[in-house]
């Protein structure tokens, strides 16, 4: 082969490995093991989530109504773009496209962003509402009038879990915009080859998996309110 | 059995099973310690290296040891595990017509009160021989109740009953530790039990006892809270009656039936909204914060016997 | 002057101490024979704080009304006793150095699957530990190891907040290590080292990363979850609220529960070394052994409802839990057994490596029957919550855990250093720690039983002799545990320098030399024995 093929080979080969399948496969089993310890982390929550719901049916039934579902469910659909260009860009990079993997990587970024931002909106919104548990509880009118059959402190422990989890989801996709940040400085650079795009693939696995995450809190959260 | 010196008094009706099983698991763990360590000893000695280059030979192991050296505690530890739970499960239950007395640890003190309403603090009179019920919270942060002698113990929570029995097989005084890490002078949250002859029992209750049970005065807070209001005997009211309901099924709203226990009453009391008898509407005020621990124990005892065909309280308990 | 002799004089070869000079060389770097020394220091420092908790509770002890210390501060000694000694010296210990030191010589690699990621996870461990360092400084903690609510999440006043953060942090270190070990065995053994060839080290240090992997998130969402609550008092553990304080317990224990086969797997594994090599035997039963750590690490899981018989409780739920529980000690007697039977018709040696783990077989003996007592329902319902509890855990984790890292490092430290130490007094180190060990714990077995509640900063006065025998134990034991520092140090300026395998043990680690080179190994090796190839007929000639 060529010196420059051997390069693009043995480019970004680390030391302690032989070669760069064995890298890869260390890679990959990595990240998913990365994966099954965030599912825990998540379970562990979730698992009190589903207590707490078994045990206060009605007051999260009551939480569930305060929630914006076009607000959700428009996220939900942001978040499902976002893992499509995600995809598309660990594609692009396997097929050595560098202008694409940027692109898609960018359109990545941008659809994360508008999540995010939705979600800053919801956020708020709950203030306006004054449903913020301990920092701002004092629902009046209709979020009264909707939490109160339930009980307004098992209420309360609703939007714990509300903040908790879509708290938690979203660090994590602040996490993910930094990594993508990083993949596109480095796909720029031509840092990734049909050979070695690992990182783009590891990056994709867990903005996947935060996606995911998503896909189980959207329906816990905002349909359990059964009113459609 | 005799006590020895490292063990605690034998005080209850359990005490001497749970210390035939504890003494069990210590001569197991004795016989496979001594075991091990001899053998172990031995082999250290018998095969010690006699010179630099010994090169024993290779032994990879044997099937039918490790079908031995696993069958054997196998063997062992089921016999500890049926011994121990059938002990347990028969201890679970208090035997029918046990005296029942409340118990609030708080901070760092045991707060009691017996049927006839006599109150204690940090100690506890029971009667010799007779099964005795414990039916505990807690006002704060988790507790234990715990009494050595007894061989009994079991935590104390808020929020929430838990119970535990015994039936005192010794007159004397036996110590009462809280065992649940609880804060500062947790190691001071200590106090008596105080079995005495029945007798004895009886002229100390009428001693100092208020001239009201624990019933009666749970009937007092139960008019000054404004029950009856809607309460009605006959269920016409606001309210579903709850005469006789202790201890019954009740169907609630959701579809869903219940008991109607010490917990369902104490909660009712407390989240009125959380169970609504089926065919009534949640407009009950909670009483949190408006009933004391003692109180909301009072009404509950009043609750229990509450439209049952009993004695009066002062002869209730004898056979 | 020859240079081409067996053993040097002096280390004029290059190896990863020698191979770079500076700070920047020690805190920068990604060998991680290097990041495991970096361990070695900070445990040790941790291990003295929680000793120093330890000292000073034993102290004030001998008195029933309190000999040292007003009741609070008592209480943040035996919390932040429990948190360093568990977080900063337990769970690191023997996977962070040993296992960082050995995993990738084992596998005969140059380094673990993830270097960078490794080193990372030191820097996490130092942020907990200061973290937690902060908080016993600015006022302590009060509230037990186990921060039950709602005591911990509304009651207690103290810096619960700090030590939260500072164990939630460590976590990532222990997930991180977890998951760099379960990649390395599986991706980076060398050609012919098949999983039954494996040293049994190998096996216990993965069972013991599947732990960590599982177990430690759940952990660190429930150390969130209380962090949020003691801040926001939002109500999820507390009753006044409509919370559950048992629901934190269910999620404490799921991983605290795992997490002592966390402390005791990777011992086991060490044990496993140390008797093959001094008794130059392949060990007896080696794939039940390599099972029975996976059956552990499983079973672990399920298990975790035990120390909750006494909350009220359902009895069935206390059945299964009490039934799964003793399962659990099934596959630990089948490894004693087979560690005893290896000694049979072996070629026994009494170097100081031999005689921790022969410690370790006894005290861990002890401990886990001690462990029956504890499941059955009926006696734990008496000894919950007692110095009986105490006992047990110390058995486990000190007579147990602690001498076997302290076997490890007597065993790998000429491979680690390059040096010997003196082995007499090794020897009667590892006898003042044995002896001071028992003294210390065994009276507390008979004060439990006697009805002495754990956690308690003064006691009825017919406690105080057991008390004071435990305290003057605990004397003998921080003794014994203070002559290893002095020699090990010493060796590393005077001690006889090591050749590339001192014991004669097999292992690819000791086919290179003392200490390694960087890269580990000149050439990977090909590995064409099983393990512990210790017998005339399996033995290449040395």
């Amino acid at each position: 082969m060529t010196d420059a093929e051997a390069h693009g080979q043995l480019a970004g080969l680390a030391h302690q490995f032989e070669d760069l399948e064995q890298q890869q496969e260390a890679d990959a089993l990595g990240i998913w093991l990365f994966l099954v310890t965030e599912i825990m982390f998540f379970g562990g929550l979730f698992a009190a989530y589903a207590i707490y719901r078994w045990l206060y049916f009605s007051a999260f039934q009551g939480g569930s109504h305060i929630l914006d579902i076009r607000l959700g469910a428009a996220n939900t659909i942001v978040l499902l773009a976002s893992s499509l260009t995600m995809a598309l860009s660990v594609r692009s990079a396997q097929t050595g496209n560098r202008r694409a993997t940027v692109t898609f990587l960018i359109a990545t970024m941008i659809l994360g962003g508008t999540f995010l931002g939705i979600k800053g909106v919801e956020y708020n919104q709950k203030f306006v509402e004054h449903v913020v548990p301990s920092l701002d509880w004092a629902p009046e009118g209709q979020s009264l009038a909707r939490l109160a059959p339930g009980g307004l402190d098992h209420a309360q422990i609703y939007f714990f879990f509300y903040f908790a989890m879509t708290g938690l989801h979203a660090l994590h996709m602040i996490i993910g915009m930094a990594l993508l940040l990083w993949l596109v400085l480095r796909a720029r650079k031509g840092d990734f080859t049909p050979h070695y795009f690992a990182p783009v693939e590891v990056v994709g696995l867990y903005w996947h998996f935060v996606d995911i995450v998503w896909i189980f809190l959207f329906p816990l959260l905002y349909l359990i309110g059964g009113r459609y | 059995m005799q006590s020895l010196p490292f063990q605690p008094e034998q005080a209850s009706s359990i005490a001497r099973s749970v210390d035939e099983l504890y003494f069990f698991l210590t001569a197991v763990t004795l016989f496979f310690t001594a075991l091990i360590f001899s053998i172990i000893f031995y082999f250290m000695i018998k095969y010690r290296r006699r010179s630099p280059d010994e090169r024993p030979k290779a032994i990879q192991g044997s099937f039918p040891l490790e079908v031995l050296w696993t069958a054997i505690p196998t063997l062992i530890v089921a016999v500890i595990f049926v011994w121990g739970s059938t002990l347990y499960f028969r201890n679970s239950e208090a035997p029918k017509g046990a005296m029942e007395i409340f118990v609030t640890g708080k901070q760092w003190m045991w707060k009691v009160e017996h049927p006839e309403g006599q109150r204690e603090i940090n100690e506890l009179h029971v009667p010799l021989g007779r099964p005795v019920k414990l039916t505990m919270t807690s006002e704060d942060v988790i507790h234990d109740f715990f009494v050595p002698a007894f061989r009994v113990k079991k935590d104390v929570l808020p929020g929430r009953y838990t119970s535990l029995w015994f039936q005192a097989t010794k007159v004397g005084t036996f110590h009462l530790f809280c065992a649940q890490y609880c804060g500062a002078f947790h190691a001071g949250m200590i106090g008596s039990i105080v079995v005495q002859e029945p007798n004895e029992y009886e002229s100390w209750l009428a001693g100092g006892a208020p001239g009201e049970s624990i019933e009666q005065a749970g009937a007092k807070v139960f008019q000054a809270s404004g029950c009856p209001t809607c309460h009605l005997a006959d269920g016409t009211g606001l309210g579903p009656s709850l005469l006789g309901v202790y201890g019954q099924p009740v169907k609630l709203t959701t579809g869903e039936t219940v008991t109607a226990d010490d917990a369902y009453m104490r909660e009712s009391l407390l989240l009125p909204k959380a169970k609504i008898v089926f065919g009534y509407s949640p407009i009950m005020p909670s009483f949190q914060g408006q009933m004391t621990e003692e109180q909301l124990n009072d009404v509950v005892a009043y609750l229990r016997v509450l439209g049952k065909a009993q004695p009066k309280p002062k002869e209730e308990g004898k056979k | 002057m020859s240079t081409a002799t067996l053993e040097p004089r002096v280390h004029a070869q290059r190896n990863y101490l020698n191979d770079d000079y500076g700070w920047k060389s020690w805190l920068f770097t990604r060998d991680h024979k290097r990041i495991a020394l970096l361990y070695l220091v900070s445990i040790t420092f941790f291990f003295m704080i929680g000793g120093s908790f330890a000292v000073l509770m034993r102290i004030h002890l001998v008195e029933p009304q309190g000999a040292l210390v007003q009741p609070e501060t008592y209480n943040k000694l035996f919390t932040l006793h429990g948190i360093v000694m568990i977080f900063f010296f337990l769970i690191p210990s023997i996977p962070a150095v040993l296992g960082n030191f050995l995993v990738p010589l084992m596998v005969g690699a140059r380094d673990l699957a993830f270097p960078r990621l490794n080193l990372l996870s030191w820097y996490i461990y130092i942020v907990g530990g200061l973290f937690t360092l902060y908080s016993a400084i600015a006022g302590g903690v009060d509230t037990g190891w186990t921060f039950y609510t709602p005591y911990s999440s509304t009651y207690s006043n103290t810096q619960v907040t700090a030590v939260a953060i500072g164990v939630f942090i460590t976590g990532f270190s222990s997930i991180l290590t977890g998951l760099n070990f379960i990649v390395t065995i599986h991706k980076m053994r060398a050609p012919g080292l098949t999983w039954f060839r494996m040293p049994l080290f190998l096996w216990a240090m993965y069972a013991t990363s599947i732990i960590m992997v599982l177990g430690t998130p759940v952990l660190a969402i429930t150390i969130f979850l209380l962090a949020l609550e003691h801040l926001f008092h939002v109500g999820i553990f507390s009753p006044a609220l409509g919370g559950d304080p048992l629901l934190f317990q269910h999620l404490f224990w799921f991983y605290s529960h795992p997490a002592v086969y966390i402390m005791i797997l990777p011992a086991m594994g060490v044990v496993s070394e140390i008797i093959a090599c001094f008794a130059r035997k392949r060990i007896f039963g080696y794939r039940i052994v390599a099972f029975s750590s996976v059956a552990i690490a499983v079973l672990g899981f399920l298990v975790w409802g035990h120390h909750m018989f006494v909350t009220g409780q359902s009895v069935y739920a206390g059945l299964i839990f009490s039934l799964l529980s003793f399962l659990v000690a099934i596959p630990s007697a089948i490894k004693v057994f087979n560690w005893t039977a290896t000694l049979y018709k072996g070629s026994i040696s009494y170097d100081a490596p031999m005689l921790y783990a022969m410690g370790f077989i006894g005290l861990f003996t002890m401990g886990g029957l001690t462990g029956l007592f504890l499941a059955s329902l009926a006696t734990d319902v008496h000894l919950n919550g007692t110095y009986f509890i105490v006992a047990h855990f110390h058995y486990i984790m000190v007579g147990g855990a602690v001498m076997g890292y302290l076997g490890g490092i007597h065993f790998w430290w000429p491979k680690i250093s390059g040096r010997k130490y003196p082995n007499g007094w090794a020897a009667l180190a590892a006898a003042i720690i044995f002896i001071g060990f028992n003294l210390t714990f065994f009276p507390q077995f008979v004060l439990g039983y006697l009805g002495m509640p754990r956690r308690y900063a003064f006691y009825p006065a017919e406690f105080q002799v057991l008390n004071v025998m435990s305290s003057a134990g605990a004397t003998v034991l921080g003794v014994g545990y203070l002559i290893p520092l002095v020699y090990l140090i010493w060796s590393m300026r005077y001690g006889p320098i090591a050749e590339s395998n001192p014991w004669g043990a097999t292992g690819l680690e000791w086919k290179t030399s003392s200490p390694p080179p960087t890269e580990n190994f000149a050439e990977i090796p090909v590995v064409t024995e099983e393990a512990y190839a210790y017998a005339a007929e399996e033995a290449a000639g040395d």
